[in-house]
């Protein structure tokens, strides 16, 4: 990761820089000291009115916001705040919020994926066994729209009013788990079924090429030393238990940053 | 009102592997061939090239390449007293569409079927008695012979250039190959692929228990490579994006990278897109074939005259259009009578996942880079103490790492959050998987027929499966889960994954493409939907092939063989058919 600042600054003065850093990974100062959490900060930015939180940055680096294509703003804080717990990060170990995943799966939920549109979806409906596999009527977007309303609403009744992106961090594993454990009730479906699609989709984000909005940086890929889609490995299949070292690319070259529109 | 179309001597549906074969043997008899492809057209350049298609999430995740569910799916149920509901998104299998079929995404694992595996059933019978086999398996010989395959085999081995090391050359027993195979002609025209670090650890270890490993046959080219008909292939670069993607390099075997070149150039071939074959037409006999009736993407039904109609479409479409058209009396399962969607059968799967100290850069590879031992597979071990009947082989290949779908966790990983990202960065570049890959048998309760309820986009009724494995083959799995299990313990990991095969079958989970039987070929017309020949025996003018014509799955992937009956089916119709139409067997 690149390092545009390499100053400390203090907690309460660094929130807008930090903020800026949010929407520009690569600005990250990588040896700053771990007085600020992520965490905490994350909290923080999203307290902050939408329209404060990313444009005022100065950063020459900085990127504008992106626009969302499907989540309303309190459903992005949701997106947001559980997809930084299925896979947390802080600055120095970019987790699913540095990578980008909530841009990714905004971006699939309003295309071709978020529709259904490859899938059969006519009735009659039935819930079916678990080898029949998914059989509900609502597309990934749809289920989506649902189950984060539904959640929301669940936490407000048992946590003083305040939405899934305002609990603690414990807490928020917490109804994560519950989710997972179908121990929350849905309306439509089973909350299973939304966890695991859920969590499906912030492991694609974090894992698919950079282009799609995730992975930024190549965050998800430099964990795990995957060096991208590469053409030609001739010489080094035989060059066995040498580490490759050839920084990542991606399908749009070695900007992890870059997205198709 | 359907249009009428000109005729043509005959009329392919589909154009993957079997058309494209058939359409090049066919057409040098100077008959005019039609292919009707319901998917799009596809080229290497553009729509393989490397610029985009190594797309992990675009192509293996959401199926870029494959069937889309909303044009064309199925209804699934386990059992005969459930309801069926519709397969709504892939997950189990996944068939392709567009020119060059599930040729273009596969991955290249080219196997010849042993010569037990044609005549199973006598074999059986005959090392094991009859009472060896459960009363409700239906398994039966195939009505053709390795022997007589063994040309077919070769000639769509050396259309591929495929890559592996003879064990078997006319009986002859040679060191390095597969010492269980059947016997060549000659060796494969390519040497094996480079070996990967987990091909030499499972080598090592398999070796130490005494097996007999060997290179799997690769149809991704180890060399640079020109086929009998003049193409030109590229040597594999071991990109490691084969299974689910066209490759780009001219390396990986299908239609495209093989046949097309020199196909498309023939005046008396030709081919079109976005063609959705509903109905083989029958004359009012209904012994003969008038031709088919298709649908382009506008809905504009037309009528297409051929004198001979060949389904090559996927096993599952093929089976449907002989359902929906009245050709062959459709299986009954509680009589179990009729033949038509009978003998459905499919592939077991599992795995051992291996966790180890060496770095094995796992995104190096290519589809078909394996190394396999064939120890256990149909019939090369004594099943007397075992009580089942089949096998499959073990294997450890090294397609790819994509980071989505081809990453190993160790047992009692966290299923998210930071023990998930923790184990991620330790274990993707320091595990390996082996497989097993086993038969399926058939029986009388896993068929195909139509959905009493579901419909497709033209009100037609779906397809039904019914399916679950029979218990022979779970005990079979587990004995070779089992086999793999020691396999991967000789690897001296640090530690390993069983994810054995759990009852019942699910079409969930992805597993295999190797969908099989529902038209199954025979000698006998009251067990099978063609004669050896691949001819309906109702209506002669009409021939169906694929893997659909199993009659039941071996150990191995399917493409081997289902190319060598393209052969087969395509010197029948040459040397015989041509000349004289008509049953080419009688009934």
């Amino acid at each position: 990761m690149t390092t545009a600042n390499k100053s400390p600054g203090a907690a309460a003065g660094n929130l807008l820089s930090r903020a800026c850093a949010a929407a520009s990974p690569s600005t990250w100062p990588s040896g700053a000291p771990d007085f600020f959490s992520r965490r905490r900060f994350v909290q923080a930015a999203l307290a902050l009115p939408a329209v404060l939180a990313l444009p005022a940055c100065s950063n020459e680096t900085q990127r504008p916001a992106l626009a969302r294509t499907f989540f309303s703003a309190d459903e992005y804080r949701f997106i947001q705040a559980a997809t930084a717990r299925l896979i947390p990060g802080d600055d120095k170990d970019p987790g699913a919020l540095e990578a980008g995943v909530p841009v990714f799966i905004d971006r699939q939920l309003s295309g071709p994926y978020g529709r259904a549109d490859r899938w059969y979806m006519e009735g009659p409906w039935a819930a079916g066994s678990d080898q029949q596999g998914y059989q509900l009527e609502e597309t990934p977007a749809q289920l989506y729209r649902k189950a984060i309303a539904g959640v929301d609403a669940y936490c407000r009744e048992r946590h003083d009013g305040k939405p899934y992106a305002e609990l603690s961090p414990e807490d928020q594993d917490q109804v994560l788990h519950d989710l997972d454990e179908n121990k929350i009730e849905l309306e439509d479906f089973p909350a299973q079924a939304f966890f695991s699609v859920l969590w499906q989709n912030t492991q694609e984000g974090f894992l698919s090429d950079p282009m799609y909005g995730g992975n930024r940086d190549f965050a998800g890929w430099k964990l795990i030393g995957f060096p991208g889609p590469r053409y030609n490995y001739v010489d080094e299949i035989t060059r066995y238990g040498d580490p490759y070292t050839m920084p990542p690319v991606g399908l749009l070259g070695r900007d992890g940053t870059r997205m198709r529109s | 009102m359907a249009k009428r179309l000109k005729p043509v001597d005959v009329v392919l549906v589909g154009f993957g592997w079997t058309a494209s074969i058939i359409a090049q043997e066919l057409t040098e008899e100077g008959v005019q061939v039609l292919a009707l492809e319901r998917g799009m057209d596809r080229a290497t350049v553009p729509d393989f090239a490397t610029t985009h298609i190594q797309d992990e999430l675009k192509y293996a995740v959401r199926g870029g390449l494959f069937q889309a569910p909303v044009r064309e799916t199925l209804s699934f149920r386990n059992t005969r007293d459930q309801t069926a509901l519709p397969m709504r998104n892939l997950g189990s299998f996944r068939p392709g569409a567009g020119v060059g079929g599930a040729g273009v995404h596969w991955n290249g694992q080219t196997w010849r079927f042993l010569p037990d595996d044609f005549v199973l059933r006598s074999h059986v019978e005959e090392r094991y008695g009859a009472g060896f086999i459960p009363e409700d398996l239906t398994i039966q010989d195939w009505g053709v012979t390795y022997e007589e395959l063994e040309p077919c085999f070769d000639r769509f081995e050396y259309l591929c250039g495929v890559s592996g090391k003879a064990g078997n050359l006319e009986g002859a027993r040679q060191t390095e190959g597969n010492p269980f195979e059947g016997a060549r002609s000659r060796d494969y025209p390519l040497p094996p692929l480079e070996r990967s670090i987990g091909s030499l650890m499972f080598d090592k270890a398999a070796r130490e228990l005494g097996y007999h490993p060997f290179a799997a046959p690769a149809a991704n080219t180890s060399r640079p490579y020109k086929n009998p008909l003049g193409v030109q292939m590229g040597q594999c670069t071991y990109c490691g994006f084969c299974e689910w993607f066209g490759c780009g390099n001219y390396s990986k075997a299908s239609p495209q990278s093989t046949i097309l070149p020199v196909l498309l150039k023939k005046d008396n071939f030709s081919y079109r897109t976005g063609c959705d074959v509903t109905r083989v037409l029958l004359d009012n006999t209904g012994k003969k074939a008038r031709g088919v009736l298709y649908r382009d993407l506008q809905g504009q039904e037309y009528e297409q005259s051929a004198q001979l109609v060949i389904l090559c479409a996927f096993a599952h479409h093929n089976v449907h259009l002989l359902l929906l058209s009245g050709i062959g009396t459709p299986y009954d399962p509680a009589s179990g009578t009729g033949v038509t969607g009978r003998n459905y059968a499919y592939q077991i799967t599992s795995s051992v996942e291996v966790f180890v100290d060496e770095l094995i850069n796992p995104y190096m590879g290519a589809g078909a880079l394996g190394q396999a031992i064939d120890d256990f597979n149909t019939d090369n071990f004594d099943h007397g103490p075992e009580g089942f009947i089949g096998g499959g082989y073990i294997a450890l290949w090294t397609t790819g790492g994509r980071p989505i779908l081809q990453h190993h966790l160790p047992k009692d990983t966290p299923k998210w959050g930071a023990g998930w990202k923790k184990a991620m960065a330790e274990n993707y570049l320091k595990s390996v998987s082996i497989s097993t890959h086993g038969s399926v048998v058939s029986h009388r309760q896993a068929y195909l027929d139509l959905d009493p309820t579901y419909k497709d986009i033209y009100g037609d009724p779906l397809l039904r499966m019914t399916f679950d494995f029979h218990d022979n083959d779970y005990r079979m799995s587990d004995f070779l889960t089992g086999k793999a299990e020691g396999v991967a313990k000789a690897m001296k990991p640090r530690s390993i994954n069983v994810k054995g095969r759990k009852k019942p079958y699910s079409i969930v989970p992805y597993q295999t493409t190797h969908n099989t039987g529902g038209a199954v070929m025979g000698d006998d017309p009251r067990t099978s939907v063609v004669n050896r020949y691949l001819q309906s025996w109702d209506v002669p003018n009409v021939f169906v092939v694929g893997a659909c014509n199993f009659p039941q799955n071996a150990g191995y992937n399917p493409t081997g063989t289902v190319g060598a009956l393209a052969y087969w089916a395509a010197d029948a119709i040459r040397g015989m058919y041509l000349k004289n139409p008509g049953p080419l067997v009688q009934a």
